[in-house]
């Protein structure tokens, strides 16, 4: 079965041929403003290097860090309303109260209080408003917003009201996204309320973003079955991915460590990806990303999704070399110059200084146009090198929590930017190392998801559980995971005091490899 | 006399969820309520018990009810403010400073939030020396100072007034009406004067927090095994002996919200020399921790579950399937470990069938 890793990230879109365990092509463009150029680049020169035809791709997989970093960046973000019903409860902590300002800011710091919510029983807080809502709608119209968040207290043990709010904005106000915190997140009011936010302010962005996709795929006469790899690292359906970017967000880091693993043969040690504007380092715990286990930042806010434990940093190919004053200190990032690498960095004839005109400058890569460095004198190219590797130390002495000699595993584009050794650590570069991101999202496992409820008066929770269990595991099966690979990485169960009949609500997640 | 700055109140939120032992609520919130007020420039001054006059009235303030319902239904603001006016108001007089009645979890950070909103001292002290579910659990109630009258608030401003004829009772009454304010619900209780809470607290567990916070963070900074920092770290305080009891896999967390407590419990697979599966059985705090069978520590001492590698203490309501954790013990202060003290919040005041033998005698 021919299968097709793609990575979008900031800087470059690589593309990887795959058949059963092998990596048979992979190819590297850059990424294009309209972003389907770029894409449509990379599949092409991947099919083409492998010889396959593209009617016999049965499986494309894209992993993309363009929601993170669009968040991360803060761009491309649409003005959000964040509707919170729960009133005279949570006023103390407003929605997106812990958020960074600039992040606020940019998508216009639009919170609204209502009223509504349960109590942990099922009993209402306070009744839903209708003409309450209506009044919000009726603001939220007037300043020109067409992306709302509604959360609710407990709404994930009792949904309906965020529902019916929904339906009275759909209504107020035609045309606008809405997303839901109940369809997202767990308990946790704040960080379900962020995820839901940061969903809804990415969806005309994943609109746009999505359509580009598909645009490539058809192009290129691409029809297999397409799907987006989320934060956990397993697949989801393409048009799925579009109602919900936000699922998207580690996937990025999540490829590239799964990627690196695969390609090395690393099972446990550090991985560094290196790419056009940032550097990524994280460890593996037997061939998986190690998790993050309380609440995760994303750009500076807190979630709860279930994400690699993962240190960035402004380091990439890309990134601006300033020099303060002639002969002076010199900084590195975090600002990048991205996929204009091809016409800004001094190599291409542009006029920024990159961390890319540096190394080729050493001699230590070759691409572009040398000479258009020759003049870059040997003390600001020393100096550079020292610090690029001085950012590197330290973010992997970050990630690093035992003195222990783990192997590191370097990817992605921008890796030639490192020496062979990080501090007292060697560091090797697998094959296909520029495309490991690619090779992750090939890779990509296939969940199988149960969330249903149970009525405890009924069965044993034991066997509710099993129950359960084995229900994902058969759905994970049935979406193409080999049976023998199934493993529960999640379960969680949350009571419903209000239902009689002891009911609780059971979610289960089972991953696997997919079948090849 | 000190003033908390933002650095001490990231601290004191990870001390606290360790002094928590899994219970007493996520301080993130209450770490959030504090920083937004500090925002308005409003000051936090913690005072040192001898900084009190012996006749000066305090006036503690906490947050009561299952920390699951916390991290969904923020509180309004200022509820607990409200409970302190109401009962200077039934007593007559004012207070001079508030307390946390427990250091560990969210109510290290409430009576901050009421001295922020009122510009009243926080007396850097405590009456359970970690967290406890129930409100007789004090060494305040347990070395004869009354926790009624008690005034507990909503989000609505509805407010019960308690007298009760025992602290037992006290905390069943006002624990039915927390639940009809839906599972949380802020209180003012334990009036005392400053002779009594130096006869009567447990001393500098606020700072105590800090410190451990403090200790945590520096150690990864320098890439020290923050868990090995901090068991050097602790017989230097009251809290005189620590040691890891288990290193595993979290393999199954069971919780209800019951009665208005978070009630379940968490088993954990054991990794390396760690042989088998760890219980722990959980009354919104660890109370047990077993093996096969045999205790490996009990209450009143603590039971920590921590991150790994990162020693994040992990509280109850973020216990997860999967986690890699660490599981501390910690011995109480001697204060704690009377016979009239364990008589209330030992073993057998969660009606847990074994005798206290303190974790020091466990190994």
């Amino acid at each position: 079965m021919i299968r097709i890793g793609i990575d979008v990230g900031g800087t470059n879109t690589d593309a990887v041929v795959m058949e059963g365990q092998r990596v048979i092509a992979s190819f590297k463009a850059t990424t294009s403003p309209d972003v389907t150029t770029g894409v449509r680049e990379a599949l092409t020169g991947a099919l083409k290097q492998s010889g396959v035809a593209a009617g016999s791709v049965a499986v494309v997989a894209l992993g993309t860090t363009h929601f993170t970093n669009a968040v991360v960046q803060r761009r491309d973000l649409a003005p959000t309303a964040a509707v919170r019903l729960g009133l005279p409860a949570t006023q103390a902590l407003p929605p997106m109260v812990d958020w960074p300002p600039d992040l606020r800011d940019a998508i216009g710091n639009h919170a609204y209080f209502a009223h509504g919510g349960h109590e942990f029983d099922g009993r209402a807080i306070t009744p839903l408003d209708p003409a309450e809502l209506r009044k919000i709608a009726k603001d939220i119209v007037k300043k020109k917003i067409r992306t709302i968040a509604i959360s609710s207290v407990f709404s994930p043990v009792n949904p309906e009201v965020e529902r019916q709010a929904g339906e009275i904005f759909a209504a107020a106000a035609p045309g606008a996204h809405i997303t839901l915190s109940s369809d997202i997140g767990r308990i946790g009011l704040l960080e379900r309320e962020n995820a839901a936010i940061m969903n809804a302010c990415l969806r005309d962005l994943s609109r746009a973003v999505m359509g580009a996709f598909r645009e490539a795929l058809e192009s290129t006469g691409v029809s297999g079955r397409f799907f987006l790899t989320q934060n956990d690292g397993t697949l989801m359906d393409a048009r799925f991915a579009e109602r919900f970017p936000v699922l998207t967000f580690a996937s990025g880091p999540t490829n590239s460590m799964r990627g690196a693993a695969f390609l090395s043969g690393v099972q446990d040690g550090i991985v560094i990806d290196v790419g056009g504007t940032t550097t990524d380092v994280g460890s593996l715990h037997k061939g998986f990303p190690r998790q993050a286990t309380v609440a995760v930042e994303i750009g500076g806010v807190r979630t709860n999704f279930r994400m690699p434990d993962v240190f960035s940093i402004g380091l990439g190919g890309g990134s601006l070399v300033v020099e303060e004053k002639p002969g002076g200190a010199v900084t590195v990032g975090p600002r990048s110059v991205g996929y204009r690498l091809t016409t800004d960095a001094l190599i291409f004839g542009g006029k920024t200084l990159t961390t890319s005109d540096i190394i080729v400058a050493a001699g230590r890569a070759d691409f572009g146009d040398r000479s258009k460095v020759a003049h870059l004198s040997p003390a600001l190219i020393a100096k550079t090198r020292a610090r690029i590797m001085e950012m590197a130390q330290n973010a992997v002495e970050r990630s690093r929590l035992s003195p222990e000699p783990l192997p590191v595993v370097v990817v992605g584009g921008g890796s030639i930017l490192l020496d062979a050794k990080i501090g007292d650590l060697d560091v090797m570069k697998p094959n296909h190392f520029a495309c490991a991101n690619a090779v992750g999202a090939a890779i990509a496992q296939v969940s199988g998801e149960v969330d249903r409820i149970y009525m405890l008066s009924k069965m044993k929770r034991e066997d509710a559980l099993a129950d359960a269990k084995q229900k994902a595991t058969d759905a994970a099966v049935a979406a193409g995971a080999r049976a023998d690979s199934v493993a529960i990485v999640d379960v969680e169960d949350v009571p419903l005091a209000y239902i009689p009949g002891n009911a609780t609500r059971v979610r289960v997640k089972a991953v696997g490899e997919l079948a090849l | 006399m000190r003033q908390l700055d933002r650095q001490d109140l990231m601290d004191l939120a990870v001390g606290a969820a360790f002094l928590g032992t899994g219970g007493g609520g996520d301080p993130y919130i209450g770490r959030l309520m504090v920083q937004a007020a500090m925002d308005e420039g409003k000051t936090v001054v913690i005072l040192d018990p001898s900084e009190v006059p012996d006749d000066a009235l305090v006036i503690p303030t906490a947050m009561m009810g299952a920390p699951t319902v916390l991290v969904e239904k923020i509180p309004s603001g200022d509820e607990a403010v409200a409970s302190l006016r109401k009962l200077e108001a039934y007593l007559g007089r004012k207070a001079f400073a508030t307390m946390p009645i427990e250091c560990g979890g969210i109510n290290s950070t409430i009576p901050l939030v009421v001295g922020a909103l009122t510009g009243l001292p926080v007396v850097d002290a405590d009456g359970m020396g970690r967290a406890f579910p129930e409100l007789q659990m004090e060494t305040f109630s347990v070395l004869g100072v009354r926790g009624s009258p008690m005034v507990v608030t909503n989000e609505y401003g509805d407010s019960a007034l308690i007298e009760a004829h025992d602290d037992k009772f006290m905390e069943w009454l006002s624990r039915g009406v927390a639940i009809r304010m839906g599972g949380a619900a802020y209180i003012a209780e334990y009036s005392m004067s400053g002779a009594d809470v130096k006869r009567t607290a447990v001393p500098n567990t606020i700072s105590l927090g800090v410190r451990i916070g403090r200790c945590l963070r520096e150690a990864k900074k320098s890439h020290k095994s923050p868990i090995e920092s901090l068991l050097r770290m602790l017989p230097e305080t009251l809290y005189s002996y620590g040691r890891v009891i288990w290193r595993g896999k979290v393999i199954d967390v069971k919780r209800e919200t019951k009665m208005g407590w978070a009630l379940g419990f968490a088993k954990i697979e054991g990794v390396e020399e760690w042989k088998g599966v760890m219980e722990i059985q959980i009354q919104n705090e660890n109370l047990i921790a077993r093996v096969d069978g045999k205790v490996c520590a009990i209450v009143p001492d603590l039971i920590c579950v921590m991150e790994a590698e990162t020693a994040e203490p992990i509280t109850t309501e973020y216990l997860r399937y999967g986690q890699r954790v660490v599981v501390v013990a910690v011995a109480v202060p001697p204060i704690m470990r009377t016979p009239e003290a364990l008589e209330v919040f030992g073993p057998k005041g969660f009606r847990i069938d074994e005798p206290y033998t303190p974790i020091e005698q466990l190994a």
